[in-house]
């Protein structure tokens, strides 16, 4: 049956490359920086959106369901408000959205763009769909394998510059001193992707860690470290997790935050699991496999590397992550972030950062089971975890969600002996209060 | 050594405590804010000066709102339930846990074993705030509310997620006339149950329990319930006097253990209050509602030409035309002459029970009326329409969508857009064709309502009145968002943290009522999707500024009738008028004077629902009316029997399947989630294994609370929920093996792009494995598997039950599974099948049919409860989503089709499309987020078709008053349309 509602795919055809601005929204600044200027260099003018203001979630509560997922909510928000402004041709403008496929609501949300596309005029917007698993095609926006290598390179270099910068920002004596580090070598990995030294990783990492070890820092306060699980949007993206970072920072916390490479390996190794669970799989798998193989790497390298410095925290290695969830979800939990959030809670707790916030829109379904279902064994299992699970929603008052990490951060304090409160016991029972009074 | 000074600033009160140098506590005070937090904070201080003057003191202060305050007079911050704890440890320190309710928050710490603090986060249910709201709706002080709850019989059930879902289960039990003894009891065990639910999370309230803040001091009714709920003794239930004060109390202990170089002398302390610098962030503002009286005035002359004639009841002579609105929270009344002009209006609080104010209503119109005029004929509509209706003889009840449509009608016949917003709902409809083509309802959820804002008004101090009009001028209205009531208390707390005035605050709430109605009720992308003509009723509108933003955020003009609060009593009159009868039964003269009432609760016994019943009995009425039930069975109306229901078949055909009895082993079943849909196939595979197959109980309210206490997530889904109570029941039944799978896909019905289930349906095992403490007593099956792929399940399924089922064969597992597959094919053929013989009665009979578009889970009665025998009672045939689904391939939509129960509904709304005398209502579990993605797509599917769209949202709430009213419109809906392509 045909149906007369249903909205045609606007085709990015080769021809826009040239004229088209991609708007992206933000979501890592590190890496969705870094990203964008790759396809820059292949000939796409490609932007990533950098507003941050309470229209976007207004767009976005006009545009979609109120009750569709904040992210998607942020996401369509933010373009919506972006083609309104003004600063944008609309005829001459694409958006490129993440696509991920599986059984959350996410997959969804290109739809869901396209829809609100629609609802507010602009029909001859293209919307991409950036996505490895062969969801979407589009003629006009190919990757080629230089392309390919150089993005999965820029994954490697984000990951590690986020990585290395959260450790430095909280103790710089001069305020700013990492960012603008970090932005340094943003542009001298650009400069290097232009040729094919970009590949040396090793080499490139040591440079960093060098650089950042340089910089002038205060590490005699003892500072809470603060891990951030969560849901991929929220975890990272300023604009929906309401500058998360910035505030622990400003707490006096350090942020420890795990790259985007495990998100990547995760949705890799769940083709692996799907073999094992369900025997399906056939000649993909071992395209998967060969990929797990070369990330694990990779990723190993990069460990290797920064303990071999000896200043830094490496993160931990994914093969030890995949079975820190083993006893609590099985992984066949691959909806939204799946085992991965449960097992990353884990691994921050092993690797002695008890304190966690874990970010999750409201009314997410998969954090039904995998974060806030798993808190209570967590904490059963390790009394010291100390687990706050805030959601975001475009009516969640941030008063409220700061409340929340505060007290994680007071608990926090205590376990580490920098509080400055004391118990008395008193042992009279309920007179006591009696006493109290002159 | 230093005074130590403990500030708590608190979401409504200001609570101080001052200790000396031998850490006495020589003042303390509690005291509501009004939202002035800095203002009350120094006034008070400075009113401390003889006690404070010449000492060193240690402040620190803390709270919800008290961080701006911290933030402004740079005083030290400790966050409130890491005080509490401390103030806890030091003066009653057998304590093993506290629950603290305050005016808007609610916390739980456990201090033994795993510390654990706890808050209400983004919901403020069962909080004193609730109690507040729900003391109003009664109209009744807390005081009196506690004094009621000693002398209650009945505890009826109310929703306790939400104060918002609490309300509308309680105002039908007050519109039905239950005993305001057995609601006040009931409000607080709403209270508890959310503290058990919201708070504890899993995790057992036991040992000596501390119970602190203002509500669990002063409400002694409370204090009761907590104490029996939890099993608690005298003893290690601990109520201090001093519960309000802990708060602050914990904030001086803090303050003692900061450095010495952080005391600060009086004279410093009232200069950094008074420090009026307003740094930090503020919620963003909008611009006045009226930037001049000039502009106000011509807005007032605009609507005042919009009014009713008045014509002298005193001289009139002829007949006359009674119309009863007896709303949610106020009950209105219209007297008309024979063209329709005005002859005696009133409007007033029903204080939850519209018949005192009827009887002295009509008593009072009958004696005005006298010998001369005679009420020939009186309908009622509204939420009492059937209450009143049998309490004074009234001809009619009008349902209150069609009322409200003829009373706009009446003033403008191109109406193509009506909204009306009243106490504690939202009614608005769209008008095609002379016809009400959709109506809108808001669903268990009243943000945005007339009774929000005056509640709100009340516990800052105002009347309605002066609030709204401090509005009108406001230099900077807040900008509170658009979402639930609940939200919008924490924003508007997070503006008077801000310093915002109650004018910006209450212009900020009417554009939030605005904004409510059109984003969250209506979803309107613009003004043009409303209509051209609209016209706005419902006492809320009475309210300028709300009048104001509504006419902003559309950007247009709108109708608003002098009369804007009685539309509903007044399209009853001309309803009265059109549908005259021979003789009026109107309760008489004589009659009215001598009317009584009594109302006792009682529990139907006519099915398995087991609805909670009012019976009233009236004087002069020899038949008692029965309100409370949810179909017509239990009102003594049998007419329903009989007519098709498949929802009820199918619930049937799995609750009732056979099962085997086997030596092999004995296996448990959960019938919840993806089991409604399995379980033929479980049922045969485990018979052909011979295996003893115990199925859980029926779904019910006491199995629901059985696991209620193991649920980490409250804001999980009702059906989700219910596992935990099904799981449990399995365990008390002494089963030692429960088989409940993962199930990430489900079965390919070649109508989706993939298979999956939902992510709650597909891994609420492992929650239940992670969070049942009794699983591990036994043993918990629940591995990843799909039955999608025959072979593929064949191959594993020996693997799963190895352990389970001793010397298990690869081929009896072959043999087992080519029995489940069978099953299940014949439980698919049967549900269509007899879709085609109930499609084929309602052909040859002429009757209505909806499709209801749902989850396998939603046949249970628990969560349906009862919507399908309120839809036979009103003579509809009723078959379900899958006895259609397969009839049409693939379809095109605009999202990804790629959960095989959601899928079956698009096809379903594809052939209600396609058929006459046939409508499709939706039912949605509040929380489902998938359904965010399908109800649009339905919604389009059906609207593109020329049909009308209904979606129910259904939760733990019993009451069926909305859906009802809902159900009513769409009957009356399609009856219209006929006639007008007739």
């Amino acid at each position: 049956m045909r149906r007369d509602g249903v909205i045609e795919r606007v085709a990015f055809t080769k021809e826009m490359k040239k004229t088209h601005t991609i708007l992206v929204p933000q979501m890592l600044p590190i890496h969705f920086d870094l990203i964008a200027k790759v396809f820059k260099q292949d000939g796409y003018n490609v932007e990533v959106l950098k507003t941050d203001h309470k229209g976007i979630a207004e767009e976005g509560l006009q545009s979609v369901h109120n009750d569709t997922c904040y992210p998607a909510l942020l996401v369509i928000g933010q373009f919506i408000d972006a083609l309104k402004s003004g600063k944008y041709d609309a005829d001459k403008t694409a958006l490129l959205i993440t696509q991920t496929g599986g059984g959350c609501r996410a997959s969804n949300y290109i739809y869901l763009l396209r829809k609100a596309l629609v609802k507010n005029g602009f029909t001859n917007v293209p919307v991409l769909s950036l996505n490895f698993s062969g969801l979407e095609k589009n003629s006009g926006f190919k990757m080629s394998l230089r392309v390919f290598t150089k993005i999965v390179y820029s994954l490697l270099y984000a990951d590690f510059l986020m990585c290395i910068s959260n450790q430095v920002i909280p103790y710089e004596k001069t305020k700013g001193d990492a960012k603008a580090l970090v932005e340094k070598w943003t542009e001298k990995l650009l400069n290097q992707m232009e040729t094919p030294l970009f590949v040396r990783l090793s080499r490139n990492y040591k440079a960093i860690l060098n650089d950042f070890s340089n910089i002038e820092a205060d590490r005699s306060a003892k500072k809470v470290k603060v891990g951030i699980v969560g849901e991929i949007y929220l975890k990272y993206a300023p604009l929906g997790n309401n500058n998360l970072e910035e505030y622990l920072v400003s707490e006096g916390a350090e942020v420890v935050n795990s790259g985007l490479l495990d998100f990547v390996m995760y949705c890799v190794y769940n083709r692996l699991f799907d073999k094992k669970i369900y025997g399906t799989g056939g000649m993909g798998y071992l395209g998967f496999k060969l990929a797990a193989g070369f990330l694990v790497k990779k990723q190993r390298q990069m460990v290797k590397t920064i303990k071999g410095h000896g200043m830094f925290t490496a993160p931990a290695d994914f093969e030890k992550v995949v079975t820190m969830s083993q006893g609590y979800v099985d992984h066949g939990v691959k909806m939204g972030e799946g085992w991965l959030l449960t097992a990353e809670m884990l691994e921050l707790i092993h690797s002695g950062v008890q304190n966690i916030i874990s970010a999750q829109p409201f009314g997410c379904l998969p954090n039904h089971i995998i974060a806030r279902g798993m808190v209570r064994k967590i904490k059963d299992n390790f009394p010291e975890a100390n687990i706050v699970a805030v959601d975001y929603d475009p009516g969640a008052s941030r008063i409220n969600q700061e409340n929340r990490i505060k007290l994680m951060l007071a608990t926090a304090k205590l376990n580490m002996g920098v509080s400055q409160l004391k118990y008395e016991e008193v042992p009279e029972i309920h007179e006591a209060e009696e006493k109290v009074f002159a | 050594m230093s005074y130590k000074l403990g500030i708590d600033v608190g979401s409504t009160t200001l609570k101080t405590v001052v200790l000396n140098d031998d850490d006495k506590i020589i003042e303390k005070s509690y005291q509501r804010h009004f939202s002035k937090v800095r203002e009350m904070t120094l006034e008070h201080i400075s009113g401390l000066s003889s006690l404070l003057r010449g000492h060193e003191l240690k402040v620190a202060v803390t709270g919800s709102a008290g961080l701006g305050i911290s933030k402004n007079a740079r005083l030290e911050f400790v966050q409130e339930v890491f005080a509490t704890a401390g103030a806890v440890k030091r003066l009653v320190p057998q304590t093993d846990v506290v629950i603290e309710l305050g005016g808007e928050d609610a916390k739980i710490i456990f201090l033994k074993g795993t510390l654990e603090e706890r808050m209400n986060g983004t919901c403020a249910g069962g909080t004193g705030a609730f109690i507040d709201q729900m003391a109003t709706l009664l109209d009744i002080t807390a005081d009196e509310l506690d004094a009621l709850s000693f002398g209650y019989e009945k505890i009826y059930p109310i929703a306790s997620r939400c104060g918002v879902f609490a309300k509308s289960d309680i105002q039908p039990l007050l519109n039905q006339g239950a005993r305001k003894e057995d609601i006040a009891a009931s409000i607080f065990q709403a209270v508890v149950d959310q503290t058990i639910t919201g708070l504890a999370q899993g995790r057992e309230i036991k040992g000596n329990v501390l119970f602190l803040g203002g509500p669990l001091s002063f409400l002694k009714g409370l204090q009761k319930r907590f104490t029996n709920v939890l099993g608690l003794t005298q003893k290690n239930a601990i109520f201090p006097a001093m519960a309000p004060y802990f708060v602050a109390l914990g904030a001086a202990y803090y303050a003692e253990g900061m450095p010495g170089g952080a005391s600060l002398t009086f004279d410093e302390l009232v200069l950094r209050l008074s420090d009026t610098d307003e740094a930090g962030s503020r919620l963003e503002s909008m611009p006045p509602l009226f930037e001049s009286r000039d502009e106000y005035e011509r807005f007032q002359s605009r609507h005042a030409k919009m009014s009713v004639l008045n014509r002298d009841i005193d001289t009139y002579q002829g007949k006359a035309y009674l119309g009863i609105d007896a709303g949610s929270t106020t009950t209105k009344v219209a007297l008309i002459d024979d063209t329709g002009n005005l002859l005696y209006k009133h409007y007033v609080g029903n204080a939850g029970n519209p018949l005192p104010v009827l009887k002295e209503q009509i008593g009072r119109i009958r004696k005005l009326c006298g010998d001369k005029t005679v009420i020939a004929s009186a309908a009622v509509t509204g939420y009492g329409e059937e209450l009143v209706k049998a309490a004074f003889g009234v001809d009619f009840g009008v349902v209150e969508t069609s009322a409200h449509f003829t009373a706009a009608k009446h003033f403008n016949p191109h109406v193509d857009f009506i909204i009306d917003i009243g106490g504690q709902d939202i009614k608005c409809f769209t008008i095609k064709d002379g016809a009400v083509d959709s109506v809108i309802l808001n669903e268990a959820c009243s943000s945005g309502c007339g009774s929000f804002i005056e509640t709100f008004a009340k516990s800052l101090g105002y009347g309605i009145a002066e609030f709204a009009e401090l509005a009108l001028f406001a230099k900077a209205p807040v900008d509170l968002g658009s979402r639930c009531t609940v939200f919008m208390n924490s924003s508007v707390k997070q503006a008077q943290k801000d310093g915002a005035t109650v004018g910006e605050i209450s212009a900020g709430l009417a554009v939030s009522v605005i904004k409510n109605a059109l984003y969250k009720v209506i979803r309107a992308k613009n003004a043009d999707e409303l209509g051209s003509n609209i016209v706005v009723q419902g006492g809320t509108f009475l309210n300028d500024a709300v009048l104001r933003s509504f006419e902003r955020e559309l950007g247009r003009d709108v109708i608003r009738l002098s009369i804007s609060e009685l539309m509903g009593a007044y399209g009853a009159a001309l309803y009265a008028m059109e549908h005259e009868p021979e003789a009026s039964g109107l309760i008489t003269a004589e009659k009215i004077a001598a009317f009584t009432h009594t109302a006792t609760p009682a529990v139907c016994k006519r099915c398995t629902n087991k609805c909670s019943l009012t019976v009233n009995a009236f004087s002069g009425s020899e038949k008692p009316f029965i309100s409370g039930n949810k179909c017509e069975l239990g009102a003594g109306n049998a007419k329903a029997a009989g007519l098709p229901n498949l929802m009820r078949y199918k619930y049937e055909y799995i609750s009732n399947y056979p099962l085997h009895d086997g030596g092999r082993a004995t296996i448990g079943i959960p019938l919840a989630l993806n089991m409604y849909e399995n379980l033929p196939f479980w049922a045969e595979f485990f018979k052909s294994l011979d295996c003893t197959v115990v199925l859980s109980a029926q779904s019910s309210r006491e199995l629901y609370m059985k696991g209620q206490g193991t649920i980490p997530s409250d804001t999980v889904c009702y059906p989700a929920k219910l596992v935990h109570g099904h799981i449990e029941d399995l365990i008390q039944k002494g089963v030692t093996t429960i088989f409940y799978p993962c199930m990430s896909y489900n079965f390919d019905e070649g109508i989706s792009d993939n298979c999956f289930n939902c992510p709650v349906v597909a891994y609420y095992p492992e929650l239940i494995k992670a969070n049942m403490g009794n699983i591990e007593k036994i043993r918990f099956v629940s591995p990843h598997l799909s039955l999608n792929d025959q072979k593929a399940f064949i191959n594993k399924a020996t693997g799963i039950f190895k352990d389970v089922i001793p010397g298990l064969s690869a081929s009896e597992v072959k043999a087992a599974a080519k029995k489940g597959y069978d099953a299940y094919r014949r439980f698919r053929k049967d549900m269509i099948l007899q879709g085609e013989t109930a499609l084929k009665t309602a052909r040859e009979k002429g009757l209505k049919v909806i499709v209801i578009a749902s989850r396998p889970y939603h046949v249970d009665p628990e969560i349906n409860h009862g919507i399908d025998n309120l839809l036979t009672s009103l003579g509809f045939v009723i078959i379900t989503e899958d006895c259609v689904s397969h009839l049409y391939d693939k379809p095109m939509l605009n999202v990804l089709n790629q959960w095989t129960y959601h899928a079956r509904m698009y096809n379903a709304a594809r052939f209600v499309a396609q058929h006459d005398n046939m409508e499709m209502v939706q039912l949605v579990s509040f929380g489902c987020g998938i359904d965010a993605v399908t109800t649009d797509e339905v919604r389009d599917i059906l609207r593109e078709n020329g049909k009308l769209y209904t979606l129910l949202k259904i939760d733990e709430i019993k009451n069926l008053g909305a859906a009802k009213i809902r159900m009513r419109s769409l009957l009356a809906a399609m009856i219209e349309r006929q006639g007008v392509r007739i």
